[in-house]
């Protein structure tokens, strides 16, 4: 499975990542050698084996249906670039 | 007053509760000795006038008899852990500003317990790295040096600014977070110990997180010993982390002195890499010499899946980073780069926050769950993790704990290894399996190479097990009686 | 899956069958959210019931609501579904500025309930099975505004992490009235079980109509998806628009395309949502902060026993136990309000006349003054005495007509208007037979007529009713008139 430009793009996309057209084919190398070399795991034969879900060996945790948490909205806008009456602002967005 | 270059973690926890010296004095010494060594760029934010006056309440609670474990004691905390306050910036361009309303289960239970912060550590950005070359704030320097020579060394990574911290001695322990090797690894070329505890030990709330089923927060200080003191503070269930374990800790530093007579350590055989350095199949053989000597019984093993282990782990980590490094999108908080529509917003504030290293894992973390590819990388990573898992759990069956070398190589020369990310993730050859099993690992300076660089052995261990592993590795500390100090260069 | 052909819609090139699946959100009654302890009550402050995880700030972590969870296998027991005893949380991967983390965390592979069935009375006596495919957990996402600024969009995470239950049907629907009567069940059985209050105007309960058309017995065509629909009616308006679009879309030579579509409740009409791009791929993977949810068949038992009696079995003890028409049986149910009143009404007397009150002179009102059960005026006790006068023979049924008016101005009991009214009903035949007397005497010519025609007694009742002020007891009147005017009783 090799990756070329155009799957680049495709998953700089996916990603959010502004990718200059220059930096596309490098890019592809980079990702292709990563990938060459992670195609060693398909010498294993896997079929029966389960996949790990978790390594921590334990129940899923439980909380009760508690409020204890909220109104903090001024904390949560200290770090907002953009905010306005305690709202998060984006460019506007056409649906 | 005591000698910075000789004090222990223990030794001042001592010295503080029979008040031989206070905190504030003893704070004070450190804030100068971090002033001292900007050259390293280990620090990323001094906090010298909190540090002072968490000192003074220590200083307090220390008059009234209620030390808490770490009271008073200076420690430096890795930038990826949140603290209240403090700028937290994962070593990132993306949060470069990010001042948490919030302090990490972890270095919230250390600061209960009296720690006294000195600063925020440098460290590759989000974690991702084995040199600590990837920090948007510049590369770590390490403080040791090849003899006869100014080749600036890395301190590993990526906990390398603690690594550095550490061994310059500019506080005496820090905290860490190793995913794939990052405490073993800097410990280990810089010369230090550090613990990468059992998956679930310690709590994963209020830590930057890279990939979630493989962090793990640790300590990183001078000895063994000062490790389980710190651990001890770390540690516990926290019921806001659901991967939290709800099992009790047990009191590590009563382990220590214990030695491992009687014990059963297994040797790895798939450990022995071709073309591994002599110097390190030496150490290795030092090592198990060692334990010989301290009347454990060393049996040769087998972890079939070993060599399998990097190339999942470099599937199952880009992956969950790829979608834990979601959030930084420049609405809620962090960089921003103005765009005409809000998806130029995204693309631009990630392309300008993040980071080369950072990037490319996003990409094959995006690559490798997009649709068509799941089961043939991710899928298969999860298996192959299943089968490790699985190795060291038979290998368990005939031994308490396993020796290896911790890292293939000493540290090596600052833009050596960046250009080449695959020689760079061979770096953590021998520290990625504990990970991907959830495994308990602990390094321990074993000596030096013939350039006076510092070389680590690792023991692993039980899941939860640490206690083992700091019995064990106060035996190799105590064989290696590893006294090299790096030169004051930096000074 | 059913093989029932629907209700066909005819074409320039002929019949064209209609095929519409649901995909229901519905909120879970829950006070705090799906993976954090922020409140999740409607109308808060921008932003004030948000947590550091809802905000999806460095670091945070979730820890489920056991709560939301039992809320949910509690309505897959109510579908009839299968409850999967492990389920798994998966990460869907997509960004928009109301998705704080840049996923939600929702159950894709493995969801906690499997397959059910919902049964759906339809107007014209029709009963239709709709298969549900399964229902899973997952975060509602945040609220973002397009219309507060001229160049921006706010963004307030109240809603973000709030549970929600998405209930996924098969296509088995086969008209928009269909579409509608499914959604309308759904919500009824929603209510039974408390664990959704199907709120449509509060966004509690939402619904994506994925519709297609084919040829009758020809294979399922593309399909369109139609999001966020928060109306029954919206969604049979929307449903039969799409549906009639790509119909004419086919015959004019066109392909459908398979899209996200957005509905317009101003002009009923569906369109291309402008924001679509590159086809979406969600990276779906287990979330690593989660492990697999767990757990007993004993939980299950559990709330098995603690299910009230839900609206299908209820309609059946209707017609069984109290002989109502399916019909009948069917309204009652249709909310556990209603049953509710109903059976208070009902408890005691005779359910068909209870029933009859009910669906008859109290539905009317109660849609002429526009308003819900809960908020009749007349309530159920007071209905229930005013039917014990009827049966006691204190009022007649049309006097009873008259004292069901002043209930509802006064919210008086029964008993007392009838007895500050006077209008207790006259049963004493010296009465009535005085009245019947003068009526007799001063109308001989009709009593000429009516022995020609018998059918003429009801004037003279008419006119006995008005000289006794409508309080004669009818049956005395009728007995009477017949002796006296000689007709056949
Ligand atoms: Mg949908
Ligand atoms: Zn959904």
């Amino acid at each position: 499975m090799s990756v070329d430009e155009k799957t680049v793009r495709k998953v700089a996309k996916l990603a959010r990542l502004a990718v200059p057209e220059e930096r596309l084919a490098p890019m592809a190398g980079e990702l292709n050698k990563i990938l060459a070399w992670v195609e060693q795991l398909g010498e294993l034969d896997i079929k029966n084996v389960e996949p790990m879900t978790s390594v921590a060996k334990m129940r899923l945790m439980r909380r009760a249906d508690v409020v204890n948490d909220g109104n903090i909205a001024d904390d949560l806008m200290k770090n907002a670039p953009n905010a306005i009456d305690n709202y998060f602002t984006v460019p506007k967005v056409v649906e | 007053m005591s000698d910075l270059a000789t004090l222990t973690l223990a030794g001042a926890r001592d010295a503080l509760r029979r008040k031989k010296i206070s905190s504030r004095e003893l704070t004070t010494s450190f804030i100068k000795e971090v002033e001292g060594a900007r050259g390293l760029n280990a620090f990323v934010t001094e906090t010298p006038e909190l540090a002072l006056d968490m000192a003074t309440r220590a200083d307090a609670r220390l008059s009234r008899g209620e030390a808490g474990i770490l009271e008073g004691v200076p420690l430096g905390i890795k930038d990826l852990f949140c603290t209240k306050g403090v700028k937290t910036t994962a070593g990132s361009k993306i949060l470069g500003n990010f001042v948490p309303t919030y302090e990490s289960t972890v270095t919230r239970q250390m600061f209960d317990a009296g720690a006294v912060m000195l600063g925020k550590l440098n460290m590759d950005e989000f974690a991702m790295g084995s040199s600590n070359e990837t920090s948007a704030w510049g590369p770590v320097i390490s403080p040791w040096r090849r003899k006869g020579s100014n080749t600036p060394l890395v301190p590993g990574g990526s906990s390398g600014g603690s690594a550095a911290a550490v061994s310059a001695r500019l506080c005496l322990g820090a905290t860490g977070t190793d995913t794939g090797g990052s405490i073993r690894q800097p410990a280990a070329v810089a010369g230090i110990t550090g613990i990468k505890p059992t998956y679930g030990r310690c709590s994963r709330w209020g830590i930057v997180a890279f990939a979630s089923s493989l962090d793990q927060a640790g300590p990183m200080a001078h000895t063994v010993r000062d490790c389980a003191i710190m651990l001890q503070a770390m540690s516990g269930h926290d019921p806001k982390d659901s991967t939290s374990a709800p099992i009790a800790v047990p009191d590590f530093e009563a382990a220590i002195g214990k030695g491992v007579k009687g014990m059963r350590v297994g040797i790895p055989k798939e450990y022995r890499l071709d073309g591994m350095p002599s110097e390190i199949e030496a150490l290795w053989a030092q090592g198990i010499a060692w334990m010989k000597d301290a009347g454990a019984e060393v049996i040769d093993v087998s972890l079939p899946h070993t060599k399998y282990a990097l190339p999942a782990y470099y599937i199952v980590a880009p992956a969950e980073a790829s979608s834990n490094l979601a959030r930084y999108d420049g609405v809620r908080y962090g960089l921003r780069v103005n765009g005409d529509d809000v998806i130029d917003l995204y693309e631009k504030s990630r392309a300008a926050g993040f980071g080369r290293e950072v990037q490319r894992r996003i990409l094959i973390g995006t690559y490798v769950l997009s649709a068509g590819y799941y089961d043939a990388y991710y899928l298969r990573a999860q298996k192959i993790r299943t089968l490790i898992a699985r190795d060291f759990e038979q290998a368990f069956e005939k031994c308490d704990m396993l020796l290896t070398p911790t890292s293939p190589s000493p540290a090596f020369g600052i833009g050596e290894k960046t250009d080449d990310p695959i020689s760079m993730y061979l770096n953590d050859v021998f520290t990625v399996t504990v990970n991907l099993a959830g495994l308990p690992g602990i390094s321990v300076p074993a000596g030096v190479n013939n350039e006076g660089l510092p070389l680590g052995l690792q023991l692993i261990g039980r899941a939860f097990d640490e206690a083992t592993l700091f019995r064990a590795g106060q035996v190799i500390e105590d064989a290696a009686a590893f006294k090299a100090r790096p030169d004051s260069w930096w000074k | 899956m059913t093989n029932r052909t629907g209700k066909l819609i005819e074409g320039a090139t002929g019949k064209w069958e209609v095929v519409i699946g649901l995909e229901v959100h519905a909120q879970v009654l829950s006070k705090a959210k799906l993976f954090s302890g922020a409140a999740t009550a409607f109308g808060a402050a921008p932003n004030a019931q948000v947590s550091l995880v809802d905000a999806a700030m460095p670091g945070m972590l979730p820890v489920i609501n056991e709560f939301c969870v039992e809320q949910a296998i509690r309505t897959g027991l109510g579908l009839n579904a299968k409850i999967n005893l492990v389920s798994v949380f998966d990460r869907k991967n997509y960004f928009y500025p109301d998705l704080p983390a840049g996923y939600q965390i929702s159950q894709y592979k493995q969801p906690i309930v499997g397959e059910g069935v919902v049964l759906v009375d339809m107007p014209n006596g029709e009963t239709i099975e709709v298969g549900i495919e399964r229902l899973h957990l997952e975060q509602d996402a945040g609220k973002s505004s397009h219309d507060m600024h001229p160049s921006l969009s706010f963004v307030d995470l109240n809603r973000s992490g709030i549970a929600l239950m998405e209930i996924v049907s098969r296509p088995d629907l086969r008209s928009g009235e269909e579409a509608a009567a499914y959604l309308k069940k759904l919500r009824t059985i929603l209510r039974y079980l408390g664990t959704c209050d199907g709120n449509m105007d509060e966004g509690s309960m939402r619904a994506d109509v994925n519709v297609s058309v084919r040829k009758p017995g020809a294979e399922y065509g593309t399909r369109c998806e139609i999001k966020n629909v928060n109306s029954m009616r919206f969604v049979q308006i929307a449903a039969e628009y799409e549906a009639r679009r790509q119909i004419d879309l086919i015959e004019g030579g066109g392909k459908v395309e398979q899209e996200t579509r957005l509905f317009d409740s101003r002009t009923g009409e569906t369109r291309t949502m402008r924001s679509k791009e590159e086809a979406h791929d969600y990276r779906y993977f287990p979330d690593p902060d989660l492990l697999p949810l767990e757990f007993e068949q004993a939980l299950i038992d559990r709330i098995k026993a603690s299910l009230p009696e839900l609206p299908d079995a209820r309609k059946q003890r209707y017609v069984s136990q109290f002989g109502l028409s399916p019909y009948d049986a069917g309204v009652l149910v249709s909310d556990a309000e209603t049953a509710a009143y109903y059976e208070e009404v009902a408890k005691g007397r005779d359910p068909k006349i209870a029933a009859n009150w009910v669906t008859g002179d109290l539905f009317a009102m109660l849609n002429r003054l526009n308003l819900s059960i809960t908020q009749s005026p007349v309530s159920a006790a007071n209905l229930g005495a005013l039917i014990d006068l009827i049966a006691d023979n204190t009022i007649s049924g049309r006097i009873a007509k008259d004292v069901f008016q002043i209930m509802v101005e006064t919210r008086d009991a029964p008993g007392a208007i009838v007895e500050a009214r006077g209008l207790r009903q006259v049963t004493d035949t010296s009465a009535i037979e005085a009245a019947i007397d003068a009526v007799i005497a001063a109308n001989p010519d009709k009593v000429a007529e009516v022995a020609a025609k018998p059918k003429m007694a009801g004037w003279f009742v008419g006119q006995v009713m008005q000289k006794t002020g409508g309080k004669a007891n009818p049956a005395v009147v009728n007995q009477l008139l017949a002796k006296k005017l000689n007709l056949p009783g």
